[in-house]
């Protein structure tokens, strides 16, 4: 694509993928950009092209029409030179400079050597959804202890099942496909660990009732895990992984209604792997450098503040999905379409979707939105989660500080996630507190939202590539 | 003389003025907005600098800084502030570069620095790009953690009655005959007093507006980067000759020659660039381009290493680039401690001996008021310069 164009999506997922699409098909030229392999995001995360043939995980994944459609429409229109797909292609910055998006990429497709890319559009859409919410517990650095988004990961991206014998714990309905992933691939699934109290549902049931398809969904997975006698556990949580060079067992406890474990109720069960999760935690690098303001949602993370045309406060840029809070691969499609629209608004062209159409779009998006923080209402993180902890447990594996010195740090006043960083270095290391920043905020100011540190750099990239771009 | 003091900045200054004014047994209270060290203290690197000062009043308060970070090191224990004498090299690129540092170097000796000259840079910096003419070799050069060392001092102080308050600074209270009597923050609470030091660094201006007593102290921003941690590679804080123009210069625009050194957790920082462009935040990735080429210029082997991390702060600068440390006569009572640049966190331990000398009206620890009038706020008023 030699034009210039008139926006850019960072973000292959369905969020991206959906407004790439209607962007497209409004007229205007789009660059798509992933550091994925592939465009699918976490939800359609697929093998790579050349290994799909041998790899079958068609049958892991729901709503591939959509998928399949999305993908032929980007397909038809790269053919047609509009739309520029950068896979490969990891976003380390996005600055604005004179009113144009300046979006700074590395080029991995020949890794491990990397080479910056530099991309300019007057609109920018930010579609990065998010990753695994994780809090730490004894053991969960074993080896064989995984998220259960990495568990997923692993199944859909590689066909790989990562243990024979899993228990699975946490909360939320994201529980229940990673274990009906797991025993459609032959996995002994030993346990549900579901934190939350079924009764929670009782309290939110408006939502619930205006999104029948999601009782469909949920009702199909319920029959999988009773069809392979997976047991699932309320009100139950995995405080303790055990093990040598990889993990053995898990302690399993009952919880009390704060979350703390009941006296004597523990069980232990062996395993070969463990998956956690506590939710997801949006990825927002990119909108935070860039200024936008951020809003609480009901699940403990800050999201971007965006107007219903998914506009956040920087005027051009656009976000959608995850980023904009935790809701499901559905409500990421419905977001993309609304945001393109708003682009396709906002640069004078004609609209693709009208009347009745973007109505039953808004009205879906609406509708799952309410059940989004009705579910995340319904799955808190247990207030006394952190008494599963003790002193020596690692909370922040880069720079192996534990939570007896995260605890010391608190008593000398730290009052956030920040402060503890500076005088611990949990969050200093490698992954830049992506991984232990929720878990180090829910032990320092669990009442406020978590709002992640500002990076300024979205991945690590060479300071050979950076050097290359100083001219 | 005084005995209560109101210490307006929890940042490396004002730590550093509680630290000293709570050892010499006054009544010491540090208030801040923030947590401590969450200011400027946060967003520098740590270098403990003689090599890069001129000959003059700041090279005076910096090797008095230098003696008192070595004994406050031994007071909070070394580790507990990470304080490390790792020396400075500074190299230069062209043989005419070489014989202008040895000068400066030369200088510098006879204000009482240590300097070896070096030919052979590679011997002491393996890994550094080959066909460096030489440099000098700084011992004294050291290092500290800025936040670790701010938390420690606030609590030695603590420990010797002080108290920290969080608040926001709002204006000062007087008596009788304009006599200073405390501050008010913007809550309303009134903190008693009979002196204020303003170590409010790069919001100095404006905190000194609220007291009464207005300076100019303006925002040079400055990025850092960070790498993947990495077995040692360099030993010393490296930087080229380059960076000494830079610090002394008044240029508007982008300036960059950095420092690469190597730091306990193993990653690299490579600092910094100077900008006037207010409180701008924006990332500029051009400016972290060109730090990253000239860190690569120095250690070609950089060229392969991740960086993982960029931050960037805002250096609070009085125009003539040096710090301003005493009472201000406008307003009796208020003792500013601010504008001390790129070089706060080398500076602190002095600034705060020396106020904590102005308040006793005698020396203390080394520092003799009577020595460091340079640094008075009164140079602004005399030669016209004072904002309104
Ligand atoms: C590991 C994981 C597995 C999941 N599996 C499932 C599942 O099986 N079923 C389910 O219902 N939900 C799953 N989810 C939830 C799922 O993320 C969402 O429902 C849905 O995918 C959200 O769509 P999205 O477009 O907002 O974000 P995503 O699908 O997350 O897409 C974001 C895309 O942005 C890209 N990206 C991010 N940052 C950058 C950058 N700086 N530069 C370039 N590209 C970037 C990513 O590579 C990714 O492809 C999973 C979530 C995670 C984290
Ligand atoms: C990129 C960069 C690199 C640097 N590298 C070095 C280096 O290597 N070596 C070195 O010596 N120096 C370095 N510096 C400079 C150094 O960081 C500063 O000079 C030093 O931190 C200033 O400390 P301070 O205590 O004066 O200010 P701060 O740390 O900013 O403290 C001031 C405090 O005042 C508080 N405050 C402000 N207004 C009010 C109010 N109204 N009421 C209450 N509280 C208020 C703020 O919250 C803040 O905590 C660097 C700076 C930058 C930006």
């Amino acid at each position: 694509m030699s034009d210039p164009a008139d926006l850019i999506i960072v973000g292959a997922g369905p969020a991206g993928m959906a407004a790439a699409a209607t962007a497209l098909a409004g007229g205007l030229r789009v660059v798509l950009v992933d550091s994925g392999t592939a465009v699918g995001g976490q939800f359609w995360r697929h093998p790579p092209e050349h290994a799909r043939s041998v790899i079958p995980t068609e049958d892991l994944h729901h709503g591939l029409r959509e998928y399949h459609d999305l993908r032929e429409a980007l397909a038809a229109h790269a053919q047609k030179g509009q739309l520029d797909l950068r896979l490969h292609h990891h976003v380390w910055s996005a600055v604005r400079q004179d009113d144009v998006f300046v979006v700074h990429a590395v080029d991995r497709r020949k890794a491990p050597q990397e080479i910056a890319v530099v991309l300019r559009a007057p609109r920018l859409l930010v579609a990065t959804g998010a990753y695994d919410r994780q809090l730490p517990f004894p053991g969960w650095d074993l080896p064989g202890v995984l998220t259960i988004g990495g568990l997923q990961a692993l199944l859909k991206g590689g066909g790989v099942a990562a243990g024979s014998r899993v228990a699975l714990g946490g909360t939320g309905p994201f529980l229940l496909p990673v274990a009906a992933s797991l025993a459609a691939r032959g996995v002994e699934v030993v346990t549900v660990c579901e934190a939350a109290h079924p009764r929670a549902w009782l309290r939110h049931p408006g939502p619930l009732l205006r999104n029948p398809g999601k009782w469909a969904e949920g009702a199909g997975y319920a029959l999988t895990l009773v069809r392979h006698r997976i047991p699932v556990r309320p009100r139950t949580a995995i405080i303790r992984a055990e093990g040598g060079a990889r993990v053995t067992s898990v302690r399993v406890a009952s919880l009390a209604p704060d979350g703390s474990p009941r006296p004597g109720r523990e069980r232990r069960i062996e395993v070969d792997a463990v998956g956690v999760g506590w939710g997801f935690v949006p990825q927002l690098d990119l909108l935070i450098t860039l200024g936008c303001a951020l809003t609480d949602s009901a699940d403990g993370n800050a999201v971007v503040a965006a107007d219903e045309g998914l506009r956040t406060t920087v005027p051009g840029l656009y976000a959608a999905g995850e980023t904009c809070g935790v809701g499901g691969a559905a409500l990421a499609v419905g977001e993309g379409r609304l945001a393109a629209e708003s682009v396709l608004a906002d640069s004078g062209a004609a609209p693709v979707l009208r009347g009745k159409r973007l109505a039953a779009v808004r009205s879906a998006v609406a509708a799952q939105r309410a059940f989004a923080r009705a579910l995340a209402l319904a799955h808190p993180i247990p207030p006394a989660w952190s008494s599963w902890l003790t002193d020596e447990t690692v909370v922040c594996r880069c720079e192996e500080v534990t939570a007896g010195v995260i605890g010391t740090a608190r008593a000398e006043g730290a009052c956030d996630h920040r402060q503890v960083k500076q005088l611990t270095r949990a969050g200093m290391g490698w992954c830049q507190g992506r991984m232990c920043g929720p878990a180090v905020h829910c032990l320092t100011d669990p009442k406020q939202a978590y709002r992640p540190a500002e990076r300024l750099v979205a991945t690590p990239v060479t300071l050979g590539a950076l050097a290359d771009l100083d001219t | 003389m005084t005995s209560k003091v109101v210490v307006v900045g929890a940042g490396v200054v004002g730590t550093a003025c509680a630290f000293h004014a709570a050892s010499a047994g006054l009544d010491v209270t540090v208030v801040d907005r923030g947590a401590v060290g969450a200011g400027t203290t946060s967003r520098g690197e740590g270098n403990v600098l003689l090599s890069d000062k001129e000959p003059g009043p700041e090279l005076a308060l910096a090797r008095l800084s230098r003696s008192l970070w070595e004994e406050a090191g031994e007071e909070l224990g070394p580790h507990s502030i990470e304080f490390e004498t790792k020396g400075g090299l500074v190299v230069a690129n062209t043989t005419e570069g070489l014989t202008a540092l040895r000068e400066f170097a030369l200088r510098q000796s006879t204000a009482g620095v240590r300097t070896e000259p070096v030919e052979r840079v590679r011997d002491i910096e393996p890994h550094l790009a080959p066909g460096l003419p030489g440099g000098v070799h700084y011992p004294q050069d050291a290092q500290v953690q800025p936040v670790l060392a701010a938390a420690a001092m606030l609590r030695a102080a603590v420990a010797r009655g002080a108290r920290f308050h969080t608040g926001e600074i709002a204006a000062a209270v007087t008596g009788r005959g304009d006599r200073l009597t405390g501050v008010r923050t913007v809550v309303g609470d009134v903190l008693p007093a009979d002196a204020v030091v303003n170590a409010a660094g790069t919001w100095g201006g404006e905190v000194g507006r609220r007291l009464g007593a207005p300076i100019e102290v303006l925002p040079r921003r400055g990025f850092v980067l960070v790498t993947e941690p990495l077995p040692r590679m360099i030993r010393h804080k490296v930087y080229s000759a380059d960076y000494v123009a830079n610090v002394a210069s008044s240029d508007a625009g982008l300036e960059t020659s950095c420092v690469v050194e190597g730091t306990r957790g193993g990653t690299i920082l490579i600092g910094a660039s100077r900008e006037r462009v207010g409180f701008d935040t924006t990332m500029n990735p051009a400016v972290v381009a060109r730090l990253a080429a000239q860190a690569c210029r120095l250690f070609p082997f950089l060229r392969r290493i991740h960086l993982i991390r960029a931050y960037r702060g805002f250096r609070p600068y009085c125009p003539d680039h040096l710090p301003v440390v005493g009472p201000d006569p406008r307003a009796p009572g208020v003792i500013h401690a601010c504008g001390h640049e790129g070089a706060g966190i080398g500076l602190a331990p002095a600034t705060g001996a020396l106020v904590t000398a102005h308040l006793l009206g005698r020396p203390w620890r080394g520092a003799d008021p009577a020595a460091h009038t340079g640094l008075l706020p009164d140079r602004f008023f005399l030669s016209g310069g004072v904002p309104k």
